[in-house]
């Protein structure tokens, strides 16, 4: 029962990670607050259940899904796949198809799954009273990341420089905002941050790690970073486009037909 | 009964939101590469592990991670000391980011990278000093950001100017940033905000945005995980430059 052994290691890992955020707020609710806090019990309660939550889900992850996702990563950017169907021996930019489908899937998939970004989408879900859906952020963000990955993926491959784009990201990040209703904007610029941590991060560092070793003319240590830059940039453009969609959406289904 | 079913329900959602990872696995390893899935128990057991963690979390995030952010906005505003907010907002940001195993990986990676480009001596004791110099102002700057992003709540400034700054930060640190570090500093943004930080710091900020007359926890509660992810970049170049 080795996977039940790794589990105990995971959990107490957690906690050694939680440890100084726990610290910090039992230390300034003792200190400087000086408040007894509502409902102590259920508030630890609910720090265990997040520990244990945690150590399951990062041992799962450990056990079943970054093996294989790594080694699928590995093969689909091995010159012998990419290769098989050319003849020529030239490998062009389009020969890496699956490698963007990949990337594409993985990104949108691994986001729909990711912790953080659920807790943000039922925030938002409370705090809009209901007008922002949990699923509706969720897929936007989700769509946001794939397109992101799967650009970033294009930029190793072509070995264009990495701030090419995202300063025009920020560009159009920027005229988005100046459209975009205003109830979104705190919101969008937040899910750039929440997307990519423990089951984006992992897998798609995988991917890069795989293209820039095996691509011709790449640095893994130089091209390899900048994925992650784009998961967080693209989620900011859908989830703008996203709430200026369902705005629109709303203008025209008020309007009485003519 | 009654808490067997919403269990049962909340573990049911966990399963569906794995579901299209497992989809795009079992594809691309059956139709793409055309191989046989290895290990199939240990995969089954896997995503059962994977979903009941989503399911735990989930649980306690309402039960715990979320009101004592809320819990602890409300008392700090009622307090009014603008002073001790604010040190708890750095405490908060930095002591999330410093030990986040994220970071380490990604500052153990930079040194490397930082040696194979000869900006440090190659040799071991100058890499971990690196690596530390980079965490450290990695979570610097985090502190940093959760400190303005608090001090914007407060005072109800429109959240795009100070990104749109902190945009134009970055281009201009990238101009005079050595070019290895780029790359870095541009994933760091990303990197720095952990599953358990999030929650808690969007908790804080809804809950400040909510317990202060005339800001809407809609437009201005949200944001400080906007301000975590942009200060690292610029951060981290100019410890590219400096060091």
């Amino acid at each position: 029962m080795q996977i039940l052994v790794d589990l105990f290691f995971t959990i107490a890992t957690t906690i050694w990670d939680v440890l100084p955020i726990a610290i910090i707020i039992f230390g300034f609710q003792l200190l400087v607050l000086r408040k007894p806090i509502p409902n102590l019990r259920k508030i630890i309660g609910g720090f265990i259940l997040v520990l244990l939550g945690l150590g399951f889900f990062l041992e799962g992850l450990e056990a079943a899904l970054f093996p294989l996702g790594k080694l699928m990563a590995q093969q689909l950017t091995d010159p012998a796949f990419i290769a098989a169907d050319n003849v020529g021996g030239i490998i062009e930019w389009w020969d890496y198809k699956w490698v963007y489908l990949f990337a594409f899937a993985i990104g949108f998939s691994t986001t729909i799954a990711e912790p953080s970004l659920l807790a943000v989408a039922i925030k938002a879900n409370q705090v809009s009273a209901g007008s922002i859906g949990i699923w509706g952020l969720r897929i936007a963000v989700a769509i946001g990341v794939a397109i992101g990955i799967a650009l970033g993926v294009y930029r190793i491959v072509t070995g264009t420089p990495l701030y090419w784009y995202i300063i025009t990201g920020y560009v159009f990040v920027v005229i988005q905002t100046l459209y975009a209703p205003r109830l979104i904007i705190a919101l969008a610029y937040d899910s750039g941050g929440v997307t990519t941590s423990t089951v984006t991060v992992p897998l798609v560092a995988a991917l890069g790690l795989g293209l820039s070793s095996t691509v011709p003319g790449r640095n893994p240590l130089l091209d390899g970073f900048g994925l992650i830059a784009f998961a967080s940039l693209f989620p900011i453009m859908s989830v703008m486009a996203y709430a200026q969609l369902s705005e629109w959406q709303a203008k025209r289904s008020k309007q009485p037909p003519e | 009964m009654k808490l067997l079913k919403v269990a049962l329900n909340s573990f049911l959602d966990s399963l569906r939101d794995l579901l299209p990872i497992i989809l795009v696995i079992g594809f691309f390893q059956l139709a793409v590469l055309q191989q046989p899935i290895p290990n199939f128990d240990e995969i089954l057991l896997g995503v059962l592990f994977v979903a009941i963690g989503l399911t735990l979390f989930v649980q306690g995030l309402n039960m715990g991670l979320f009101p004592i952010g809320e819990t602890m906005a409300y008392a700090f505003a009622s307090k009014g000391s603008l002073t001790w907010l604010l040190l708890f907002a750095f405490a908060l940001g930095f002591g999330t980011t410093v030990a986040e195993p994220a970071l380490i990986a990604v500052a153990s990676e930079a040194a490397t990278v930082a040696a194979l480009g000869n900006m440090i001596e190659n040799s071991e004791a100058s890499k971990v000093s690196y690596a530390f110099g980079l965490r450290i102002t990695v979570a610097i700057s985090v502190g940093f950001a959760i400190v303005i992003g608090v001090f914007r709540i407060i005072k109800g400034w429109p959240i795009q100017y100070l990104i749109i700054g902190g945009y134009i930060g970055v281009v201009i640190m990238t101009i005079f940033a050595p070019k290895e570090i780029i790359g870095i500093a541009y994933d760091s943004g990303g990197v720095t905000t952990s599953t358990i930080t999030v929650p808690l710091v969007t908790a804080l900020g809804v809950g400040l945005a909510s317990s202060i007359k005339g800001r809407n926890p809609m437009i201005d509660g949200f944001g400080l995980i906007a301000f975590a992810s942009l200060t690292p970049m610029i951060f981290v170049m100019a410890y590219g430059m400096v060091v």
